[in-house]
């Protein structure tokens, strides 16, 4: 059995930076990841940080007013206040560490504009942000010797008597099973994005933390709101960064027109990404796309411009959609990015379960209700990661372990062992493509009941389906196959909670646009949907009011 | 389109303890990548290949493997770009220079070893300022382009230094070096060039260009660690191995037009060295065996006159 006061898992921007916070507090700390912490999909967020300095005369109150009202008046106010006021020193201790930023000709860091704000204050590395970031904490977390299990993958969450006191976690390498006791347990585990087909997210964003913290008796929370991203590349789904548009790249329908002057006339293309997701989808579905698809024109840029500030996101296009963005339009469609829910967490990252944190993507605290404003979820990992380190640090100096012993793993083995014995049948690959598809499909863009209730029945029958799906490599060394068969798991509850969550919210607000019922109703649904598991395994649907503070909420317009 | 991948197997715990090729046919989109092609093997003809991948678009650095023999990311290589000539055969085998565990999957644990010894992170002097360093957007443009190194170890794979002399730092720990040395903020460079100069650094390359060659990054390496033997050599290092080593190897090539390896060697670490002769045995037997060791007699190329008139150009110059 291993021991530490605090047990981080996952090490992307927010698991590191939690890290760095408890261990400059002198806590003992240990990271856990199935991936080296660089291969985090923290690495592929290419647009910015979203930060208002004063000394550039921008004000954190506009920064908060314009994430409150792209997040269709569901974010809570006091944590967005926080958020967005902490953003500054958090922007420029990323540079003391030694991020590089773009700069202005003064030699202070840069801006770009970004969607659904007002003033330019996205913070930015050319468009390869996140992994610029995600190094540097890398950096800083070799200089500060600090612990990490690399290539472990965690089963569980131990939980005693409603407290969380540990957990179970499996090296990757060798198929060894450990248990982890720990005084304290942070979830940084990022976001679920591969229980849609298809995805911005990379392959490991299957929704481990999430489902884990519902296992264990956390609530999730605005688990309906999914965002889709207004321009992914058609089939890959891979990601053009908003930084194309922030740096004035046009839509066009196939009429050539610049379609979002009409719906957005004050911020055209860079309006919130619900909305210009939405406009997009319309225009494809009244039949002014091309294939599905509109375009993104940046040639007026030029290819200098380009090359300086968005050469990855050129190359991207080149690579997986043949097309040079210097010379063409790139044809682009709405895709799945990122998941606006997830554990409910307070400003510290305390869950529901004592013990247990959360922050970053797998959180929600909720700072981003109905709809994340581009550059503010980086923002969100570096602040509430370094907040809940530092909390969990405080509190294991008065806390004492829980009684865990060995047998902690027992259920996980076992259920290893029963999964490793099942028969010849389906395997995970067809079983997530179906889920995918189905989600894709029911809970996209455009929602309405029946195709909601629809797609609640097909994600019973894959869960079905998954029961005895086969594990067709037996070995314990890296054996992925057998990892992707427990992500499955994971996704299925994700998908499951997505999808009761969306049923329940019987209005349009955000990212859950229904077509039966297309107007906000501020009168009952100004609040956030959580669900838990109760005794039987089903889902316990609760409600909590949003938090409104100085912003009452209007009708948006952009 | 019908096409074959050639994949090579390796599985510790079998019996068969030996790596093997095991053949994938398939039809593939040609535009679609390597990756795909690899994903589609594992979810639905072979579940028990490993590989390692995450991201899809080249930024999480998983998933260098050889593709043909040659490094780079399963996952920005096309198809229709790795076609053998004489069919539609695609071989794919693990990262070079690192020890296999599983079929694609290699131990990282050395290359991370080499980039924590070139202490990569920022080291700057004196008090912080209140608010960001004031640095000039062309410096950070120039580190942009080895900052977006991301660790993939496609240079390592194919260094052939690495391959004979697991001392070298290699290319990415090297880059990863430049990128502080010529980061503004930064006030330990000559602390840094010491490590650099000594034995397995900056002088340690054969400028074979191979890491430039398979970087899918545009990182260079090679050119940054020629940048940093300058530097190193400026900051007041000229008596060292590695100075005399860039000098001998001048000399030699201006003599006979190519390197006299042997007496580079001698030159370097000077002629009553015993220690260091010694100490590089095992290296030249390691080299014998990948038959890379220097004929006995140095001859000189034909047409070394020509080299010799390039020399003397240059030097008139400087
Ligand atoms: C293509 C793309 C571009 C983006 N661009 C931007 C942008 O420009 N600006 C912005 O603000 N946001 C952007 N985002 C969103 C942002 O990148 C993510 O929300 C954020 O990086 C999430 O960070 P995280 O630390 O929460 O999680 P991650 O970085 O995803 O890290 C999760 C960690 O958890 C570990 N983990 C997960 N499950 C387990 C398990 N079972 N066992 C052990 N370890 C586990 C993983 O190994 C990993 O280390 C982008 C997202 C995408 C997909
Ligand atoms: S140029 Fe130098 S560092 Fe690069 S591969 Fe060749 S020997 Fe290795
Ligand atoms: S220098 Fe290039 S090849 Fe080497 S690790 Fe970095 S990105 Fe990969
Ligand atoms: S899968 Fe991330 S670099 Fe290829």
């Amino acid at each position: 059995m291993l021991d530490h006061d605090i047990l981080i898992i996952g090490a992307g921007l927010a698991g590191m930076r939690a890290a760095l916070s408890a261990k400059e507090l002198g806590a003992d700390v240990a990271v856990v990841s199935k991936v080296h912490p660089v291969r985090s999909h923290s690495s592929a967020a290419q647009g910015g940080i979203n930060a208002a300095l004063t000394d550039r005369g921008d004000d954190w109150r506009d920064h908060a007013y314009d994430t409150i009202k792209g997040s269709d008046f569901l974010g809570d106010q006091d944590a967005i206040a926080l958020m967005c006021e902490e953003a500054g020193s958090e922007v420029i201790a990323m540079e003391h560490m030694g991020a590089i930023f773009n700069r202005d000709e003064e030699g202070r860091l840069g801006t770009r504009a970004f969607g659904g704000q007002r003033e330019a204050r996205t913070f930015f590395v050319a468009d390869f942000t996140g992994q610029a970031l995600l190094h540097v904490l890398y950096e800083q977390i070799l200089k500060a010797g600090a612990l990490v299990y690399e290539e472990w993958f965690v089963l569980s969450l131990i939980v005693r008597d409603g407290k969380c006191g540990g957990a179970v976690m499996m090296d990757i390498r060798s198929g060894k099973i450990e248990v982890v006791r720990a005084k304290a347990v942070i979830l940084a585990t990022g976001g679920l994005g591969r229980v849609f087909e298809p995805s911005t997210n990379a392959m490991i964003c299957t929704g481990d933390g999430m489902s884990l913290g519902y296992r264990a008796g956390a609530s999730l929370m605005d688990m309906e709101m999914v965002q889709y991203h207004p321009t992914t590349l058609k089939g890959s789904g891979v990601l053009i960064s908003e930084a194309a548009r922030g740096e004035g790249a046009y839509l066009l329908n196939s009429e050539n027109d610049r379609f979002m002057l009409k719906y957005a006339p004050e911020f055209k293309e860079l309006a919130s990404r619900d909305v210009v997701s939405r406009c997009e989808q319309t225009e494809i579905n009244e039949g002014r796309g091309l294939d599905g698809c509109v375009l993104l024109d940046l040639r007026h840029l030029g290819e200098k411009y380009i090359s300086e500030r968005l050469s990855q996101i050129r190359e991207l296009a080149m690579d997986f959609a043949n097309v040079d963005m210097v010379k063409e339009p790139v044809p682009i469609m709405p895709g799945m990015h990122y998941q606006m829910g997830g554990v409910k967490a307070s400003v510290d990252g305390e869950t529901s379960v004592p013990g247990l944190y959360a922050a970053g993507e797998v959180a929600c605290v909720s700072v981003h209700g109905g709809n994340r404003l581009g550059a503010n979820s980086l923002l969100d990992t570096l602040v509430f990661g370094r907040r809940s380190g530092v909390h969990a640090a405080e509190m294991v100096k008065s806390t004492q372990h829980l009684n865990v012993d060995e047998s902690a793993a027992d259920d996980d083995k076992n259920n290893i062992q029963k999964l490793l014995a099942n028969g010849k049948n389906e395997s995970f690959g067809q079983i997530r493509l179906d889920m995918g598809t189905a989600m894709k499909e029911h809970f996209g863009v455009f929602r309405d009941e029946n195709s909601m209730r629809e797609g609640i029945e097909k994600i019973e029958s894959v869960k079905k389906r998954a029961e005895d799906v086969y594990v067709t490599d037996k070995g314990s060394t890296f054996n992925t196959n057998l990892l992707f068969t427990l992500e499955l798991g994971f996704m299925l509850e994700c998908a499951e909670s997505i999808a009761v969550s969306a049923a329940d919210r019987t209005e349009s607000r955000g990212a859950h646009t229904r077509t039966d019922l297309p107007d906000r109703d501020d009168e009952n649904w100004l609040k956030h949907i959580l669900v838990s598991q109760n005794k039987d395994g089903g889902h316990d649907l609760s409600y909590k009011d949003v938090v409104i503070t100085d912003w009452e909420p209007v009708v948006r317009q952009y | 389109m019908e096409v074959k991948f050639n994949v090579r197997r390796y599985d510790p715990e079998s019996t068969d303890t030996v790596a093997h090729f095991q053949e994938y046919q398939m039809d593939m989109d040609a535009s679609s990548t390597v990756l795909d092609g690899l994903i589609r093997i594992r979810e639905e003809i072979d579940g028990t290949l490993s590989l390692r991948c995450s991201c899809r678009s080249a930024i999480c650095g998983s998933c260098a493997v050889k593709v043909n023999g040659e490094a780079g990311l399963a996952c920005n290589t096309k198809i229709v770009d790795s076609l053998s000539e004489n069919g539609n055969t695609i071989t794919v085998e693990p990262a070079g220079n690192l020890p296999v565990i599983k079929d694609l999957v290699v131990d990282f644990q050395p290359f991370w070893e080499k980039i924590r010894a070139v202490e990569p992170w920022l080291q700057p002097e004196g008090e912080e300022p209140e608010t960001e360093y004031l640095a000039p957007d062309e410096d950070m443009l120039h580190l942009a382009g080895v900052v977006s190194c991301i660790l993939c170890g496609a240079c390592v794979s194919d260094c052939t230094v690495m391959e004979v002399d697991s001392n070298f730092l290699g290319p990415a720990a090297l880059a990863k070096s430049y990128r502080f040395v010529g980061d503004p903020r930064d006030d330990s460079a000559q602390q840094r060039f010491k490590t650099l100069n000594e034995s397995g650094g900056v002088w340690d390359c054969t400028r074979c260009m191979k890491c430039v060659e398979v970087c899918p990054k545009g990182v260079a390496p090679m050119d940054r660690i020629m940048a940093l033997r300058e530097q190193v050599m400026e900051s007041g290092y000229t008596n060292t191995n590695g100075a005399r080593h860039a000098n001998e190897f001048t000399n030699s090539v201006k003599h006979s037009g190519w390197l006299d390896e042997k007496k580079l060697v001698i030159k370097s670490f000077g002629i009553f060295n015993i220690k260091a002769m010694i100490g590089l045995i095992p290296l030249v037997i390691r080299s014998q065996r990948a038959g890379k060791v220097p004929p006995i007699f140095h001859k000189s190329i034909p047409g070394v006159e020509n080299v010799r008139r390039i020399f003397e150009k240059v030097e008139t110059k400087k």
